[in-house]
């Protein structure tokens, strides 16, 4: 709603001071730990975690990539989780959302309650979990990091919600042309849900990317940890060690040994990082996904 | 086709389906209809089975598996193999003190989350609307970043603040000569600080989520007030919040019907699996996990994730069943 003429200007002054206190609120914490990460471990010790580094100093980064590989073998997992998952997500979603949203498909209502309905009533953890190690067999596996992620109602009925407003006039006239069903969805609707594709493919990648639940629950090799679960392990090993003083003398541990504080906030700013930059470019399209694809859809 | 595709409830018998009967075979054997109809369809079926066969065995099999909460499972004997114990796993749980623990926490919580954030992103929705678009780009992106961080990111940010050795806020007690805080060690200031971890994370999203609702809004309504005479008040409370309830209450009721369902991340990494936390921290999630992966104790923790998804599963039904009875047009189902 742009108004022609706004004859005071004071709410609009008030609003803007609203937000940006809340940005405020919001960017400072991120600050903190980026300042952390380029601070001097003396000055950390002294003064605390301070917003300006009271002594600059890069030493953090320089332990982490002494020995990057730890590091690099977790993006590497990561980034594969991430390019495959959402690749293959993408395309379950367009399939399933596909077929839901072509109204004069006769097993309609059906198939949408068969897929809505997970979202009510889930069996719990437990029964997943043993579904995931004893009869999957997927522990320690690649997949079992990729597969639980794949097909998300949610994400389905946002792209329903999509596909709904392509005019079923195209669909009709491909069919009159002698199209099958597999072909109009491969070249036509997939090149026609670009919009919600690259949406969803935004959001999926990022759920990849930060995928730590199926982490938690089935990666015991340090070979397969993804970034987040390397940064879970980091903390609660320094925690652990830090709250047992006996056993760090039993193993010959002593507190210099650990990582020091910079090195951890600067490892969490290497793992956010990445996501962070690429993130403000993707912005735009998430406003026109969310409208196009919203909720009733 | 004629149907509008907003409405999927009324012909699931598609116009083209239809048009193919020959009006004379009319008491053609059923079975001989259905297979046709069936094959007719066959193809956009296929194109469905994938995702029937991967909800099939990642949803629909798991809750088979419902049945280990009524049985002491043994991982050498496996689900079927396992022995019958009735309601015992159930009796453990609400004997102990955590069942109530964790089941009040887990509604509080998903309470305070829910009234929080949808109060807040409805305001700050309401008055992006009302500030030039240059500015609400900007805001809108800082606000959202957090959303698309892990909760073990936000864990190290939280721990930036609240370490007792190093953390901000205990420097900053003591430059104003306050002792510093045990912040994983005390129970009493977890509330506090996973609602607000929680508003820093969610805002951005659910404000976007809002902000869009209202950039659907039809113009029109704002002109037709403005010609009226009305103030900028008037327009928000008489034409934005009506048209955005809808909205509201199908967020309202996904969001009940996961009351029971906590937010695992944000209970588990925020105050770092601290046991001193755990009075006012501990969720029915997090405490299903622990009794799978610390405690071992599988049968138990089936049996809290039973109790968990049984409640949910009432409480969605029953939201959209009230709101039903009320409107019609803004139930879910």
């Amino acid at each position: 709603m742009r108004t022609t003429v706004r004859p005071i200007q004071w709410p609009t002054f008030l609003i803007n001071l609203v937000f940006i206190i809340t940005s405020l609120g919001i960017v400072l914490p991120f600050l903190l730990v980026v300042s952390v990460s380029f601070t001097d471990e003396k000055s950390i010790l002294n003064h605390g975690y301070q917003f300006i580094p009271e002594v600059f100093s890069l030493a953090g980064y320089q332990v982490i990539f002494e020995a990057p590989i730890v590091l690099l073998r977790a993006y590497g997992v990561t980034t594969l989780i991430t390019v495959v998952g959402t690749t293959l997500s993408l395309l379950l979603t367009a399939m399933t959302g596909y077929v839901i949203s072509r109204s004069d498909y006769r097993y309609n209502r059906i198939a949408t309650f068969y897929i809505f309905f997970t979202m009510l009533f889930s069996g719990g953890l437990v029964p997943f979990y043993i579904l995931i190690t004893q009869y999957l067999h997927l522990k320690d596996s690649i997949w079992a990091l990729i597969i639980p992620g794949l097909l998300n109602p949610f994400n389905i009925i946002v792209m329903r919600g999509f596909l709904s407003k392509i005019p079923t006039e195209i669909i009709e006239s491909a069919k009159i042309d002698g199209a099958k069903e597999f072909r109009i969805f491969f070249t036509m609707i997939l090149p026609l849900a670009k919009p919600a594709l690259a949406t969803l493919g935004l959001f999926i990648s990022f759920s990849y990317w930060n995928e730590w639940f199926n982490a938690l629950l089935f990666i015991d090799n340090h070979n397969l940890y993804t970034l987040q679960l390397l940064l879970v392990n980091v903390l609660s090993q320094i925690e652990f060690l830090l709250s047992q003083p006996e056993m760090m003398q039993a193993l010959h541990i002593s507190v210099a040994d650990l990582p020091n504080l910079s090195a951890r906030m600067g490892m969490a700013v290497l793992v956010a990082g990445p996501m962070l930059c690429i993130f403000p470019f993707f912005q735009r399209y998430f406003v026109k996904g969310l409208t196009v694809g919203s909720l009733k859809g | 086709m004629d149907q509008s595709p907003l409405n999927p409830e009324l012909p699931t018998l598609g116009k083209s389906n239809i048009a193919t009967e020959v009006p004379g075979k009319a008491r053609k054997n059923m079975k001989n209809k259905e297979w046709k109809l069936f094959w007719k369809n066959r193809e956009l079926s296929l194109l469905f089975l994938p995702g029937f066969i991967y909800k099939l065995v990642l949803a629909y099999l798991p809750m088979i598996g419902i049945i280990i909460a009524f049985k002491n499972y043994r991982y050498d004997l496996g689900i079927i193999g396992s022995k019958w114990i009735g309601f015992k796993n159930f009796e453990f749980f609400f004997a102990s003190q955590d069942a109530f623990r964790v089941t009040r926490n887990t509604i509080f919580y998903n309470l305070g989350y829910m009234t929080i954030t949808t109060i807040a992103a409805l305001a700050f929705a309401v008055m992006l609307n009302e500030i030039s678009q240059r500015s609400v780009k900007v805001y809108q992106t800082i606000m959202f970043l957090p959303y698309f961080l892990s909760w073990v990111i936000v864990s190290y940010i939280t721990y930036a603040f609240l370490d007792y050795n190093s953390g901000y806020i205990n420097h900053f007690l003591q430059s104003i000569g306050l002792a510093p805080k045990q912040w994983y060690l005390d129970y009493r200031p977890w509330p506090y600080i996973l609602n607000a971890a929680h508003l820093w994370k969610a805002i951005g999203f659910s404000t976007l989520v809002y902000y869009a609702g209202i950039i659907g809004i039809d113009t029109d309504y704002y002109e037709a007030a403005r010609i009226d005479g009305a103030s900028r008040m008037q327009m928000i409370f008489k034409i934005t919040l009506p048209m955005l309830t809808p909205l509201i209450v199908i967020l309202l009721i996904l969001a009940i019907g996961g009351m029971f369902r906590g937010d695992f991340g944000l209970h588990y990494f925020i105050p770092n699996n601290s046991g001193p936390t755990f009075p006012t921290t501990d969720i029915i999630d997090t405490y299903v996990y622990r009794a799978l992966r610390a405690l071992g104790d599988i049968s138990m923790s089936a049996a809290v994730g039973f109790y968990q998804s049984v409640v949910g599963l009432i409480l969605v039904v029953g939201a959209n069943y009230v709101v039903k009875k009320m409107n019609d047009e803004n139930s879910l189902f």
